[in-house]
């Protein structure tokens, strides 16, 4: 086998961890913070592709989309947690479990309303639309650097904001004692619905940035959800750096079975999952079930 | 008589179906150390837990500072100036000492020279503390994470502490070093509602003491008088 296409494949292994990442991120820092398990989180990632076709359609422009869309569906986020998820809090975990799994259908449906149930193009914008020669590794689609190049910014932004500023420290503290907040005079309430925007934003960001590369339609965000939650439980339920590392992980073995053993793909990082679960039960770096 | 500046009337909290405070009825005068003792699962920590909004069910008026404050959120009773240390101190697991203190600033929304300033002068008065700065809070012993918890406390200059159980497990020394600080407190202005297993303790600092029994206040009155009193202990404090 060629080592050039074992590096091309490597990329759009790492291009696909990108995706995984941003969107894992999401389904972490939402549970983390606020104990809830997302499964809206895929329906979320499906409405920022939508979105991104809309605003494209609208105004023709790529970069109008990537700055709007996140904003849009992160207020969508807010919307849903303050009506939706707060009256569920203290009920126990099933209960926003059981609506969020139920907003993901209607947003589907939603979706196939307004945009109908077949698939619709994406087109890569102009200006990423070439490939770049890095040397004598191959030859890389630019739009996929450019996903990678993103993921990264955010990370670092997302990290910044957690390790640097007194939000960052509110998160850090609120996830372990959302209580010893509130008693420091914090409106514990505010800081969740932030955080639940926050997530629903990168998960849309997401959706949009994986619209060139994976197909647009209404149920892409189903597959999409089992692949985040896999990264998520591979990487460690609340941890930020575990999602990171366990996403671009998850990215490389699927792309790179793909190479090998095609059929085996899918597969694969299941079988990543269980590995990662009988050494490391709390995933890779994960806290444990003491919460 | 000037009102108080913490008055609890008629306060009743239930945990699921138990009815755990049942018409307690307390007040706190600005400048005072005032005990609630008790014997263990009386109601001591759900009193205070409920005057600071943390008790989902309950009635009663608990009135601070001139304004009626049952209704508020917890973090809206901080901002009126009631400060609190709960039980088992409640330090933050993965957060520094600097960190920890750091949250009792947030609210406040203080810029990075005045957080400074304001944890070097919590540096001076502990410091213990000082010297562990960059410490994970939670490797500290009993009685240094006692301190922190205190310390985040005083750092939005409250008018009035809650303190559940802080001679806890620390030892002996740092207690009296603990009591000192107390009547230094108090001697600054700060009002203190302590709640001690610790009853001596408790009885020798304060000004005046309820005894609490079975979700009731069954006695009150000042210290010393309680502290003179065997019956007291022998039947409403043993553990």
């Amino acid at each position: 086998m060629e080592i050039d296409l074992i590096a091309v494949q490597l990329f759009t292994g790492v291009a696909l961890g990108a995706v995984f990442v941003l969107l894992s991120t999401g389904l972490s820092i939402i549970f983390g913070m606020l104990g809830v398990v997302n499964f809206a989180h895929g329906a979320f990632y499906m409405t920022g592709a939508y979105a991104g076709v809309f605003f494209l359609a609208l105004t023709g422009n790529f970069w109008l989309a990537l700055a709007a869309v996140p904003l849009l569906i992160g207020a969508l986020g807010l919307g849903v947690e303050r009506l939706l998820i707060r009256p569920l809090y203290g009920r126990g975990p099933d209960y926003p479990l059981l609506l969020t799994f139920g907003l993901g259908y209607v947003l589907v449906e939603i979706v196939r309303i307004l945009f109908g149930t077949d698939g619709v193009p994406f087109e890569t914008p102009a200006l990423l639309s070439g490939g770049i020669d890095l040397g004598g590794l191959g030859y890389f689609p630019a739009y996929r650097l450019f996903v990678i190049a993103v993921t990264a910014v955010i990370l670092l932004l997302l990290w910044l904001l957690l390790a640097r500023t007194r939000y960052g420290l509110i998160i850090r503290a609120g996830a372990r004692d959302p209580e010893i907040l509130s008693i420091l005079g914090i409106d514990i309430a505010r800081v969740w619905l932030l955080v639940f925007g926050l997530g629903t934003g990168l998960a849309a960001l997401a959706g949009l940035l994986a619209a060139p590369m994976r197909s647009v339609n209404p149920e892409m965000g189903v597959a999409v959800l089992v692949e985040a939650f896999v990264v998520t439980v591979i990487g460690g339920m609340g941890s930020l750096l575990g999602g990171a590392i366990a996403g671009m992980l998850v990215g490389i073995v699927v792309s790179l079975t793909a190479l090998w053993m095609p059929e085996m793909s899918t597969i694969s990082m299941f079988a990543l999952m269980t590995l990662v679960l009988l050494i490391r039960p709390q995933g890779l770096f994960g806290r444990g079930l003491a919460r | 008589m000037a009102e108080p500046l913490l008055a609890i009337t008629d306060l009743n909290a239930w945990y699921g179906p138990a009815h755990v405070l049942q018409g307690v009825s307390l007040h706190v005068g600005r400048g005072e150390i005032v005990a609630l003792i008790g014997r263990n699962g009386v109601g001591k920590t759900t009193t205070i837990r409920a005057a600071m909004g943390l008790v989902a069910k309950r009635t009663g008026t608990v009135r601070f500072d001139g304004a009626e404050i049952g209704p508020r959120p917890s973090h809206a009773r901080f901002a009126a100036g009631l400060g609190y240390v709960p039980e088992e101190r409640r330090i933050v697991p993965g957060l520094t000492v600097r960190e920890n203190l750091r949250l009792g600033l947030l609210a406040a929304g203080a810029g990075a020279a005045e957080e400074g300033r304001a944890i070097d002068e919590m540096a001076r008065r502990f410091p213990r503390l000082g010297e562990r700065f960059e410490q994970e809070a939670i490797t500290m012993s009993g009685g240094e994470q006692q301190m922190l918890a205190i310390a985040r406390a005083l750092l939005s200059r409250p008018k009035m502490i809650l303190l559940d159980e802080p001679s806890e497990g620390i030892m002996p020394a740092l207690v009296d070093e603990m009591a000192d600080l107390f009547l230094d407190l108090r001697r600054g202005g700060t009002t203190l509602l302590l709640v001690e297993q610790n009853v001596e303790l408790a009885l020798e600092i304060s000004d005046r003491a309820y005894v609490l029994d079975q979700g009731r206040v069954v006695h009150e009155g000042a210290s010393g008088i309680l502290l003179a009193d065997p019956t007291i202990r022998d039947r409403y404090c043993g553990i």
